[in-house]
């Protein structure tokens, strides 16, 4: 039943990319339709007007386009649904399906840590299909085809969930090939702009860079053991040597599509150029799923862990964390701001994963239970708030048709509901509490302050700096999504569009966000709920759970024992709607206090104009000037001056340009080093037949040489 | 029962908090040679505004309208997290002391976005100075808590305040190291001098007032107070978690009335200290507040570091 659920959900997801691939087939399907009249006249009249109806010139694509979202919104729902069965169940579901060679079929295993994924990609695709047919009204059919968008959705959701559901390194890969490309597609659809064709082909490279050492991560442990099902590679023996080999192999494939740094450059470029749904689903649940292939590579297949990598992992993911939430700061453009701080969750992620990894090699199972619920519970909520922000982020540049923050501003009050569910968004990124995003911190932070239980003195004073990391990069968080919410939208408009700008009309539009905006603050509110789930992924992966502290009832978050750390988010709740209560109706009870309305102090100058409020990059400049290191800031202030001696200025330009150091520092050198190698290797290539034909001969006589 | 009091000790706390600002006010004006006002001044300000009708700019929205309720309510909730008169109290097993942060957090967001809600220069300044001074103390902060949490293995404010009492006098260097972190956090967080100054509005100085500029009426009269409470709180704070002998651990009446003298006499002194410091330092600029709180930060580190090295070795 489990498996039937989850097969529907890859075939409904292909299914709905191979609907969208109809839209040009109006004529045939006419046709189609006239041949059944012909064919049956005694059909019931009104089924056959109902269809020529549905043919109509106009009718037709928005019918179809609402179709196929309709049939991915399906895919999703099967997806949650397979995934809550398999997680409540606790089984471990296998299956072959012979596809592909005749003797490798593909094996597939469906257990709580693919359920869970299988969740997290459910619940995103669902609010996704909501959103999806009002946002792709706004693209024209005849420079942006709607078959294409439709069938690589299609395809990028089935591909990820195919991932989840393999069992052998052949099919993983297929999968994982399958939902590379399809989303290359998906980065490449305005292709008229070559900057996205710049973007497109960067995330290609990077994912299969990536992909290959993927490959040959599974080769190692494949060389070890006699075949690539995963239940052979977890029976390899490794010597700790070529476990580390295979580690980093794995590190590095999975880590560049997760966009850890330094191999996240293709985030901040490839997100931003994609339809706005297509980003959330990117940014939200992609980048989980290669979360997902690390877990699978190390916490299953290699099996026993060491430190070390769970110092690497910590290292990275701190570096990762705070690089991406100052990179994030210093976007101008909406969705690479938000790209950068998905770059920062994930370094979260991984900080947690590393504390987990650590925990379990110095047989602690229990805190590295603690550890692992943390990290995928972070995922869990960051596939939920980012899902939501970009969602939001679609909204904005449906109805300004901008994504640059400096010039925007009071939208609060033209798209008011669109404002709340944004808001909703910034305030569960920033951590704050009752709301999901700080449970995850929380937990994180738990997790850390256990470090007393280790031996090793480095390690003991490396993670409570990593915790410190940690809380910095969650101030800087909230700095950066103060700074999103205040300049988009309060304050007064800073550009005409924002002006024009309205409240969205398209309810499927806001239902999307709003059902993600409801699911941030339950869980938020109701860790409990998804934490009994996560429990359950623990419990099978480690062997291990957290203890169930039942004593202080499913009110209470005690992960470790209520002596050490306990956290009551609903009593929270109830006791701030008492307090504001209490003060809003203490407050207002006299009439004649009553609010008054009032031009704004503008200190006696008169006439406030936007240009007078703190923009962007005024907001962040204390930050770029005490961190300035981290930048390649480029400030420059032009001044255009006039009158005899030059003396009069008549114009100020202010210019500023900030970059990301990996492009000097790491990409460059590998691109030059790659040219340099290309020469050399150019020099046999004369361009002479004569010669080429002389290698050939030359590499024949070698192999005769070697096979006699 | 146990509520009850906690419930209790929290309106007391809430209701305390302006005698504080009053009695730090007084002492300041006595170091420097003025008359002082009367120390239940502050009481008489928050009275006097709640009872003004609030005026507010045109231009903000709802957000502008419901931050001083939200910031209000999350210091109050906050509060409840701190033992004040007694430990072993429910309310500080509902929130740890992560989660007391997270309030300040909170309640710093709402101000940061109120600032920014008027669209004027001076609240957008604000708002900037505001998130970036609280993103580099929250690490300083969080360095020097921990120290404490470790040593008592919880996180849990009341159980951490009680095993230090347990503990008896004990010269911990490590928490020499977190005493003068979290003082020199306390300080920025709650805008005094050489961070900020609360008495003056003068442009380039201004941080929290320069935020609060469009408030009037009962709107000031909430974040006012909260400030007063955000203030109490770092006192209590440091006073309950270094010396927290006093402190009720039964709930007789004896016990709680002593706890309250006790806490009571603890923040008089603390708040004698910081007049002084306040008479003695001149404010800084903004720019060398990243060398005081990554000061605050390295004291963090070196208690967390003391921790590990000289007392939790094994």
């Amino acid at each position: 039943m489990t498996l039937f659920l989850a097969y529907s959900a890859v075939l409904l997801s292909f299914f709905s990319g191979l609907l969208g691939l109809m839209m040009h087939q109006r004529q045939h399907l006419l046709a189609f339709n006239q041949y059944w009249l012909n064919k049956f006249p005694t059909v019931s009249q009104r089924c056959q007007s109902a269809m020529a109806d549905c043919l109509e010139e106009k009718r037709f694509p928005i019918l179809l386009r609402r179709a196929v979202f309709v049939v991915l919104g399906l895919s999703g729902v099967f997806a949650v649904l397979a995934g809550l069965s398999v997680l409540i169940g606790q089984g471990v579901i296998t299956d072959q399906i012979s596809l592909g060679l005749p003797w490798l079929p593909w094996h597939v295993r469906f257990d709580c840590l693919s359920g869970f994924f299988f969740l997290i990609i459910g619940i995103a695709v669902s609010a996704v299909s909501l959103y999806g047919p009002g946002y792709v009204n706004s693209y024209k059919e005849s420079e942006h085809p709607f078959a294409v968008l439709g069938l690589f959705t299609g395809l990028f959701v089935a591909g990820m969930l195919l991932v989840l559901l393999a069992d052998d390194a052949f099919f993983f890969m297929i999968a994982w090939e399958l939902m590379s490309v399809a989303s290359y597609f998906l980065v490449a659809f305005q292709h008229e702009n070559p900057a996205n064709r710049r973007a497109a082909f960067l995330y290609l490279l990077m994912a299969e860079v990536g992909a290959l050492a993927i490959i040959l991560g599974f080769g190692v442990l494949a060389g070890f053991s006699d075949g690539f099902t995963f239940d052979a590679l977890r029976n390899a023996q490794l010597s700790t040597t070529w476990a580390g080999i295979a580690f980093a192999l794995a590190l590095l494939g999975f880590g560049m599509k997760a966009g850890i740094v330094p191999v996240h450059v293709w985030l901040p470029e490839a997100h931003p150029v994609a339809p706005s749904h297509i980003s959330a689903l990117m940014s939200g649940v992609m980048l989980k799923v290669a979360l997902y292939g690390l877990i699978r590579f190390c916490f299953d297949l290699l099996g026993d862990v060491h430190w070390q990598w769970g110092v690497v992992l910590l290292v990275l993911g701190t570096v990762s964390a705070l690089g991406g939430i100052l990179y994030a700061m210093m976007q101008p453009n909406l969705k690479s701001l938000l790209a950068y701080s998905s770059v920062e969750n994930i370094g979260i992620i991984f900080m947690v994963l590393g504390l987990s990894m650590i925990f379990m090699a110095n047989g602690h199972p229990q805190l590295a239970a603690l550890g692992l619920l943390a990290a995928l519970l972070h995922a869990f909520n960051h596939a939920l708030f980012k899902n939501l922000l970009f969602l939001g982020a679609g909204i904005i540049h449906h109805q300004t048709h901008q994504l640059n923050i400096d010039m925007m501003g009071g939208l609060i009050k033209k798209m008011p509901k669109t404002s709340v569910l944004f808001l909703i968004g910034c305030m569960s990124i920033s951590s704050l509490p009752l709301f999901n995003g700080f449970v995850s911190e929380w937990l994180a932070f738990q997790t850390a302050l256990q470090v007393d239980v280790l031996n090793n003195g480095v390690l003991r004073s490396l993670i409570p700096v990593s915790a410190a990391a940690l809380a910095l990069t969650a101030a800087l968080a909230a700095a950066c999504f103060v700074k999103v919410f205040g300049m988009i939208f309060l304050g007064q408009s800073r550009s005409h569009y924002c002006d024009k700008a309205h409240e969205i009309q398209d309810k499927g539009m806001l239902a999307g966000p709003s059902l993600l905006a409801g699911l941030c603050f339950l869980f938020g509110i109701f860790p409990g709920l998804i934490i009994g789930l996560i429990n359950n992924v623990a419990g099978q992966l480690l062997g291990e759970t957290l203890p169930n502290d039942a004593a202080l009832g499913w009110l209470w978050l005690a992960p470790v024992s209520a002596n050490q750390a306990s956290y009551a988010p609903p009593l929270v709740l109830i006791g701030a709607l008492l307090a504001a209560g209490v003060s809003f109706w203490f407050l207002r009870r006299n009439p004649a206090t009553v609010m008054r309305r009032a031009e704004t102090w503008d200190c006696g100058f008169g006439g406030l104009t936007p240009k007078m409020q703190y923009s962007c990059s005024a907001f962040t400049m204390p930050f770029r000037r005490i961190f300035n290191k981290v930048w390649i800031i480029d400030e420059r202030i032009e001044k255009d001056m006039r009158g005899a001696m030059d003396q009069d200025v008549a114009a100020i330009r202010y210019h500023l340009e900030v970059h990301d150091h990996s492009w000097p520092h790491v990409y460059q050198p590998i691109e030059n080093g790659v040219n340099t190698l290309a020469k050399v290797v150019g020099r046999i290539q004369t361009g002479n037949i004569r010669t080429y034909l002389g290698y050939s001969f030359a590499t024949l006589i070698l192999m005769l040489w070697v096979i006699s | 029962m146990n509520w009850l009091i906690a419930v209790l000790q929290s309106m007391l706390f809430v209701v305390l908090a302006p005698l504080l600002a009053g009695w730090l006010k007084c002492c300041k004006c006595y170091l420097q040679n003025r008359k002082a006002p009367s120390v239940i001044q502050p009481y008489r300000d928050l009275l006097k505004l709640s009872h003004k009708q609030p005026v507010v700019a045109e231009q903000a929205s709802w957000i502008f309208l419901i931050s001083p309720y939200i910031i209000f309510s999350a210091t109050v909730l906050a509060a409840t997290v701190v033992p004040f008169i007694a430990v072993n109290l429910p309310t500080s097993a509902s929130a740890d002391v992560i989660v007391m942060v997270g309030f300040f957090a909170f309640a710093r967001f709402f101000l940061a976005l109120a600032g920014l809600d008027i669209g004027t220069a001076f609240g957008g300044m604000g708002s900037s100075r505001e998130m970036t001074i609280s993103s580099l103390a929250e690490p300083a902060m969080l360095m020097a808590v921990f120290t404490l949490t470790m040593t008592a293995s919880t996180t849990n404010l009341s159980l951490a305040i009680a095993h230090v009492l347990n503990e008896g006098l004990v010269l911990r260097p490590s928490f020499v190291f977190a005493l003068a972190a979290l003082t020199l956090v306390a300080i920025a967080e709650t805008g005094r001098i050489p961070v900020d100054n609360p008495a003056t509005h003068l442009e380039l100085t201004m941080i929290h007032e320069a935020m609060i500029l469009e408030y009037s009426g009962r709107h000031l009269a909430l974040i006012e107070w909260a400030s007063q409470l955000k203030l109490m709180l770092y006192g209590v704070l440091i006073a309950n978690i270094f010396l927290p002998w006093g402190i009720a651990e039964t709930f007789s009446g004896q016990a709680l009335g002593y706890g309250l003298l006790a806490i009571m006499g603890k923040l008089a002194v603390l708040a004698i200290f910081l007049a002084i410091a306040e008479t003695l330092v001149a404010k800084m600029r903004l720019f060398r507040v990243q060398e005081y709180l990554s000061f605050a930060y390295l004291l963090g580190l070196l208690g967390m570091l003391s921790h590990i090295i000289l007392e939790a070795a094994r």
